[in-house]
């Protein structure tokens, strides 16, 4: 148990300092990487809950995916990074003014006795670590009880993908390409003139 | 020493604050902000798992997949969309989105 908590610790430390990198660091790059090393450590922390299975999906989506997704989009736009930082002192006060309200105000709800009547909801002391295994139990679940939830995040996918491509795509002038769809939709009798061509006098 | 409920929400509500601070901080980069909403997300992850955990009910995680396809889709739709906007102004400053004077 007091490995437990020691690692907890550890963990939960090395998370907030490294998410506090990525809101402050001057280099974007610096933030994706601080970023990628909160989701490594937050799905450490996820183990110690005893969710495996998500914690091997927020290492593979979260940075196999979207934090390679960011770093992609940071390098391909040509930016000077530090003009971008001018305003940063000039928000700061009221950021922490906020920062501090929002944060005392959630730690006064956790610690609230309202939040978590012993006698309506049973809070276990430790966390649960299930006997058959993290993913079979998400698997019984997912398929059965929550599927058209888990259908309609197929969709949601689809439409994101759709919807960037959309976006992304663009045609650029002066390229050339193969139009298929024009070659197919051309009209032979258009474009084919046969001439009759007079002896030693050739076309005009 | 034991790590209790407390200390996951603790932990959940630092982070939530540290990615709404973000948000305030950087107003011109795009970038950091749509970091600053992933940090979010994984805060409310945290918490997801906390409590499924501790109540020893597997709902929550499978609520942490759905933000989790929630995130990666608002993660790629949010970079296209400030591809497009680069292309267009040749900036990425949250000031420069003015044309529709909203």
């Amino acid at each position: 148990m007091i490995l437990y908590s020691f690692s907890f610790y550890i963990f939960s430390s090395v998370t907030i300092l490294s998410s506090l990198m990525v809101i402050s660091s001057k280099n974007p790059v610096h933030s994706v990487l601080f970023l990628i090393l909160s989701f490594v450590n937050t799905s450490a922390l996820f183990i110690l809950l005893g969710a495996e299975f998500l914690a091997m999906i927020l290492i593979v989506v979260y940075v196999g995916a979207v934090a390679v997704l960011f770093l992609f989009v940071v390098m391909m736009l040509d930016i000077n990074f530090i003009k971008l930082k001018e305003g940063f002192l000039q928000y700061l006060p009221v950021a922490l003014i906020l920062g501090a309200v929002l944060l005392i105000e959630l730690i006064i709800i956790f610690l609230s006795k309202n939040l978590m009547p012993i006698s309506k909801v049973k809070y276990l002391e430790s966390p649960t670590f299930s006997t058959v295994g993290n993913t079979r139990e998400l698997g019984n679940i997912l398929y059965t009880n929550y599927f058209y939830l888990f259908q309609i995040c197929g969709l949601i996918l689809l439409v994101a993908m759709i919807g960037s491509i959309v976006l992304t795509l663009r045609t650029r002038d002066g390229v050339k390409k193969q139009k298929i769809f024009n070659q197919i939709n051309t009209n032979s009798k258009k474009i084919i003139d046969k001439k009759r061509i007079p002896l030693w006098k050739g076309l005009k | 020493m034991i790590v209790s409920l407390h200390h996951y929400l603790f932990l959940g509500a630092i982070i939530f604050t540290i990615g709404v601070i973000g948000i305030f901080l950087n107003k011109k980069n795009v970038i950091i902000i749509l970091m600053s909403i992933e940090l979010i997300l994984l805060s409310v992850s945290i918490n997801f798992v906390a409590f499924s955990s501790y109540m020893n009910d597997i709902s929550g995680q499978i609520f942490v997949m759905f933000i989790l396809t929630v995130a990666a889709a608002e993660a790629a739709i949010g970079l296209a969309i400030l591809v497009v906007f680069f292309r267009n102004k040749n900036s990425i400053s949250v000031e420069d989105i003015n044309k529709m004077k909203g």
